[in-house]
């Protein structure tokens, strides 16, 4: 194992579970997991395997049933809400499955929501130019298309140049050549600012650019494969 | 500026048509509480500060002559700080072009100096010169009524004799701010006026040189007034003392506490009401408003925004509609006020008006409302605060419906599938579609109470002067006279019938209650004065005991059966115990009545009356009134129509100025909130229904799945409205109950069908702007973006 890396995050048996009414969805079983830092890891899994619900846990955006999940050596689980909002605020950078964007903010603005409170970002709008979106920084997210909305979400995840970039199926709405570019916005990040990334995905050729490849399987890890060799984005066939 | 703000601006401007209703609603019931706030602090502040500048007395006495040496003793009596004694004269005036009666109140003034009591403001021209006997001062009012200038000439009959007066000023006096003439309910300034002469030139024409027959006393202090009280009836009873009183029962003061009252009352009431209302509807929306940024919420957290920044980013979402709101509401309410308490100042006589904001007041307002908006606004935050960003961000999960009621009661054959998805929406949100019915409701109701007065006040006139008075005029004497004087009012031109009456000053006490009042003799089977009963019938005086108002009654405690003691207040001043017999249904003034015979036995006197209630051939009433100006004994006059007429001049200058504001803002607040209520679930479902629209249904189907809901609902609430408004009618007309009159609790059909008709119109335009709405429903813009 790659142990002599710093190790970023930490999870030991984690569980969550769902109450719904009567029946309760088991959507994490104990998993044991290690991210170090500055690496790239995709997480491979069909629907409903559990991977949104662990990126979830990952950014402190909710919190395991039991188990522990460690950043930098402490425990999330101790963080009371402030301390979580400054873990979000200050290191981890986020894209949505569902892109969430302010509809009332255009894309400038939804991405200097972000950069406003982040210590040393990029400008919006050198964001924006990042993913193409260099002529769309005035229009409101009603008033652009799927995959654009998505391209906003990334500016706005990376733009604050976080140590931690949590993307959820990214590319999900974006045709090859656009995904490519977004991927490459995603793995530069990833490659200068040692940002440690872990995106979800279910297109496995993503996952030669990775690292190491974590592949759930109904609330568990079923396997992590490691690449010798990272492939580039724009290698990457799909 | 900052996203955050841009943000703020941006969804403020979206929501601008909501955002302007909150604030209409807000302003209304912020203008209803500085509105009547500032006008009570303005007339109780200018009453306090007249009473204390121009030295109003705390004890005043009536007798029929006493020697001026019994001033001294008056003066040494404990307690007694100043004495001024004073000739008093009912007239009769003549003013140039005026045929119908007009009774006067002739005052002495000191001749060559200020009162020390009651003191004069003198609002134009001089006082009368010491060494003239023809010069008088009117009172404002009368004077405006008749435009009357300095140099105008009176004619005036004093004691029988003719004089002529030269007007030489007007002024005003603490002791008639209200200016009424003794008997009658409501102001008449063409018909009755206070006049002021030197003590000399009035104790000349009066007959009343070196005496005196009214006195007023003021106190070292206030708590001394009781045994000054005592002290002066035994010091006066001898010279014809009419009983000595305080404050409370001089007729001006009485009158003005009476509507100080009412008016802290309506102070009271509405704007709480419609404060409560407002901030209600700002509680409601705003937590609505809020819960629908749950996701939002749930985004700028996982950003790293915290709690905080994302409460404050609300605050002044909410700030900024309640301070423009109430800014607006203050200026209007301050306008208005000022409109109020001058409109008050027609009939409270005042030389000048404390009128201001006060900080308080504007203060207090800007509080409520926001607390009331901070408050659902915290309540909503807090819901979406408990939430982890991960599930606040989520959309919420398909609701879970359940079958209705009437599905389980196996009826949905009745039941379209539109009209299923309406109820099953309500079931689902009990809590939310009870708020909008009370909402609605809460309108219907404040409709009610602004509108319900208008029918009373016609129910009242009829009840009082078509069945009760029915007299054409009423006369009175300035003495109780002997009975021969209906001989005498017989034979004067158009008179067709005389009834007669004898009236007394009497305390009335029933175990620790006593209550000052007059006693009315009456001759049985009067038909210009009639009692009623309860229900409204002719009630027959009975030949033993006294019948009494129904409120005073109440007042003293007493019912049929009982035993009061009359302690007469005129002459020998004789004390009886006299059993009560019944009650009479009053909604004007107070009294108590026995039979004629029996009062004049019980005064220990001949048959003696005090006026005289007459019916008249219309074509002779000027002739009448001219040959009754003639007749010495006669004191007064009132014509029954024109007592009508001031009735509701009075009425409608204040009450129905009142009215007239209180219905327009309870429009505006019943479209604001069911405005609110339809934008809000235009809102909250517009991604269901454009899902709807994208399935096939036509516009006409969601519109009737959103407004069929909020038909629905009003048509719930109307009924529960008029409930909430005869709660409210009945707190206001429970409240306003005086001695001065009694508002019945009379809803007209009319009341129920305006407010029910102002409801559905609010229904109607609300669901119109948002059918305008839903019909350029963006269906690829609700359905691509999520909020
Ligand atoms: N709030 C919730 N309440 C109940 N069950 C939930 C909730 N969130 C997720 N689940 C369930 O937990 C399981 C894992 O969900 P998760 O969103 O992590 O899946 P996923 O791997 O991201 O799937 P996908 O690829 O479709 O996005 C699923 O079965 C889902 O139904
Ligand atoms: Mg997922």
């Amino acid at each position: 194992m790659t142990d002599h890396r710093d190790r970023v995050f930490l999870a030991r048996d984690l569980t969550k579970i769902y109450p719904m009414g009567e029946i309760e969805v088991q959507a994490l079983r104990g998993v044991d997991l290690a991210l170090f830092a500055g690496e790239f890891v995709v997480l491979l899994g069909p629907s409903g395997s559990g991977k949104s619900t662990l990126l979830n846990i990952l950014g402190g955006l909710d919190s395991p049933s039991s188990g522990a999940m460690q950043y930098g050596g402490r425990d999330l689980g101790v963080y009371d809400d402030a301390e979580l909002t400054r873990y979000r605020r200050e290191h981890v950078g986020f894209v949505f499955q569902f892109y969430n964007l302010i509809p009332s903010l255009t894309a400038r603005e939804n991405v200097a929501l972000v950069t406003e409170i982040a210590r040393n970002p990029l400008p919006p709008e050198e964001a924006l130019t990042l993913v193409g979106l260099a002529d769309r920084l005035d229009h409101f997210p009603a008033q652009l298309s799927g995959g654009e909305q998505q391209r906003v979400a990334i500016a706005r995840a990376v733009a604050k140049r976080p140590e931690v970039l949590l993307c959820d199926e990214p590319t999900g709405a974006l045709d090859v050549q656009t995904g490519v570019r977004v991927l490459a916005v995603i793995d530069r990040v990833n490659r200068e600012l040692g940002t440690t990334t872990v995106v979800i995905t279910h297109n496995a050729a993503i996952a030669a650019m990775a690292d190491r490849v974590i592949h759930l399987s109904n609330g568990l890890i079923a396997r992590i494969d490691h690449n010798a060799q990272r492939q580039a984005p724009e290698a990457i066939v799909w | 500026m900052k996203a955050l703000d841009r943000k703020l601006w941006r969804e403020l401007w979206q929501m601008k048509g909501q955002a302007v209703a909150i604030m209409l609603v807000i302003v209304c019931g912020v203008a209803i509480h500085v509105m009547f706030g500032a006008t009570l602090d303005a007339l109780g502040q200018t009453r306090a500060r007249y009473y204390q500048e121009y030295r109003f007395a705390d004890v005043f006495a009536a007798l029929k002559r006493a020697p001026e040496s019994l001033r001294e003793r008056i003066a040494a009596l404990p307690g007694v700080a100043e004495v001024e004694t004073r000739v008093v004269a009912a007239v009769h005036l003549d003013v140039a072009g005026f045929a119908e009666p007009i009774t006067g109140r002739l005052v002495s003034i000191p001749d060559n100096r200020e009162p020390r009591l009651n003191r004069l403001y003198l609002r134009q021209g001089r006082l009368p010169a010491a060494d003239r006997n023809d010069e008088v001062v009117v009172s404002e009012a009368f004077a405006q009524a008749h435009r009357l200038e300095p140099g105008a000439k009176l004619r005036v009959v004093i004691n029988g004799r003719r004089q002529a007066l030269t007007l030489v000023g007007t002024a005003l006096s603490p002791e008639y701010i209200h200016q009424l003439r003794p008997g009658s309910m409501f102001p008449d300034y063409q018909r009755y006026g206070v006049l002021w002469m030197g003590r000399r030139a009035l104790g000349i024409a009066y007959g009343m040189e070196g005496a005196f027959n009214d006195v007023i006393v003021g106190l070292t202090d206030a708590r001394a007034a009781p045994d000054v009280i005592d002290e002066l009836d035994r010091l006066l009873t001898p010279y014809g003392g009419l009983g000595a009183h305080d404050r409370e029962d001089q007729a001006s003061h009485r009158f003005l506490s009476e509507e100080f009252r009412n008016i802290t009352l309506s102070a009271t009431l509405f704007p709480v009401l419609f404060l409560g209302v407002a901030i209600f509807l700002l509680n409601v929306v705003m937590n609505r408003l809020i819960g629908m940024q749950r996701e939002q919420i749930g985004t700028l957290k996982a950003f790293g925004y915290g709690n905080g920044a994302i409460a404050l980013h609300y605050l002044k979402l909410v700030l900024v509609v309640v301070l423009v709101g109430v800014a607006v509401g203050v200026f209007a309410g301050a306008g208005l006020g000022r409109r109020l308490a001058e409109l008050y100042t027609m009939f409270f006589r005042f030389p000048f008006l404390d009128y201001r904001l006060t900080f308080q007041l504007v203060f207090g307002a800007m509080l409520l409302n926001l607390g009331g908006a901070m408050a659902g606004t915290a309540f909503a935050l807090r819901a979406a605060f408990a939430l982890r960003p991960a599930e606040a961000m989520r959309p919420e999960q398909p609701a879970r419906y359940r079958a209705t009621v009437i599905e389980r009661l196996g009826l949905q054959r009745l039941l379209s599938q539109p009209n299923r998805m309406i109820l099953r929406h309500i079931e689902r949100r009990p809590l939310k579609s009870l708020l909008s019915v009370l909402g609605i409701a809460l309108a219907c109701g404040v409709t009610m109470a602004g509108r319900f007065q208008e029918a009373t006040i016609t129910h009242m006139v009829e009840v009082h002067y078509k069945l009760s008075q029915r007299e054409d005029l009423a006369v009175t004497f300035t003495e109780p006279t002997s009975w021969r004087a209906i001989g005498s009012l017989d034979s004067l031109p158009g008179v067709e019938r005389v009834e007669v009456y004898r009236a007394a000053p009497v305390r009335l006490r029933f175990r620790h209650h006593s209550r000052r009042t007059t006693l009315k003799g009456v001759p049985p089977g009067g038909d210009l004065q009639r009692l009623l009963d309860a229900d409204l019938r002719l009630l027959d005086l009975p030949s033993e005991g006294v019948l009494l108002t129904d409120y005073l009654g109440e007042l003293l405690g007493v019912q049929a059966g009982d035993r009061l003691t009359v302690e007469v207040l005129e002459g020998s001043r004789p004390v009886r115990e006299v059993p009560v017999v019944g009650l009479v249904k009053e909604y004007l003034g107070v009294a108590a009545y026995m039979d004629l015979a029996g009062l004049n036995r019980l005064l220990r006197e001949g048959p003696a009356i005090s006026g005289a209630y007459l019916a008249v051939d219309d074509r002779e009433r000027s002739e009448l009134y001219r040959r009754l100006g003639d007749i010495p004994r006669i004191a007064g006059t009132a014509i029954r129509e024109q007592e009508i007429r001031n009735f509701h001049r009075t009425m409608e200058q204040t009450m129905l100025f009142f009215t007239f504001i209180a219905t327009v803002f309870a429009v505006v607040i019943a479209f604001g909130i069911i405005y609110n209520s339809a934008r809000i679930a235009l809102t909250e479902r517009s991604r269901e229904l454009a899902s709807l629209r994208v399935l096939g249904f036509t516009r006409a189907e969601i519109s009737y799945i959103l407004l069929g809901e909020l038909g629905l609902l009003t048509l719930v609430a109307i009924p529960l409205g008029f409930i909430v408004g005869r709660g409210i009618c009945t707190l206001f007309v429970d409240g306003a109950r005086s001695e001065l009159y009694r508002i019945p609790l009379i809803i007209h059909p009319s009341t129920y069908a305006f407010a029910a008709t102002v409801v559905l119109a609010s229904a109607l335009l609300s669901g119109w702007l948002v059918r305008r709405k839903l019909d350029r429903l963006d269906l690829i813009a609700v359905l691509k973006t999520r909020d």
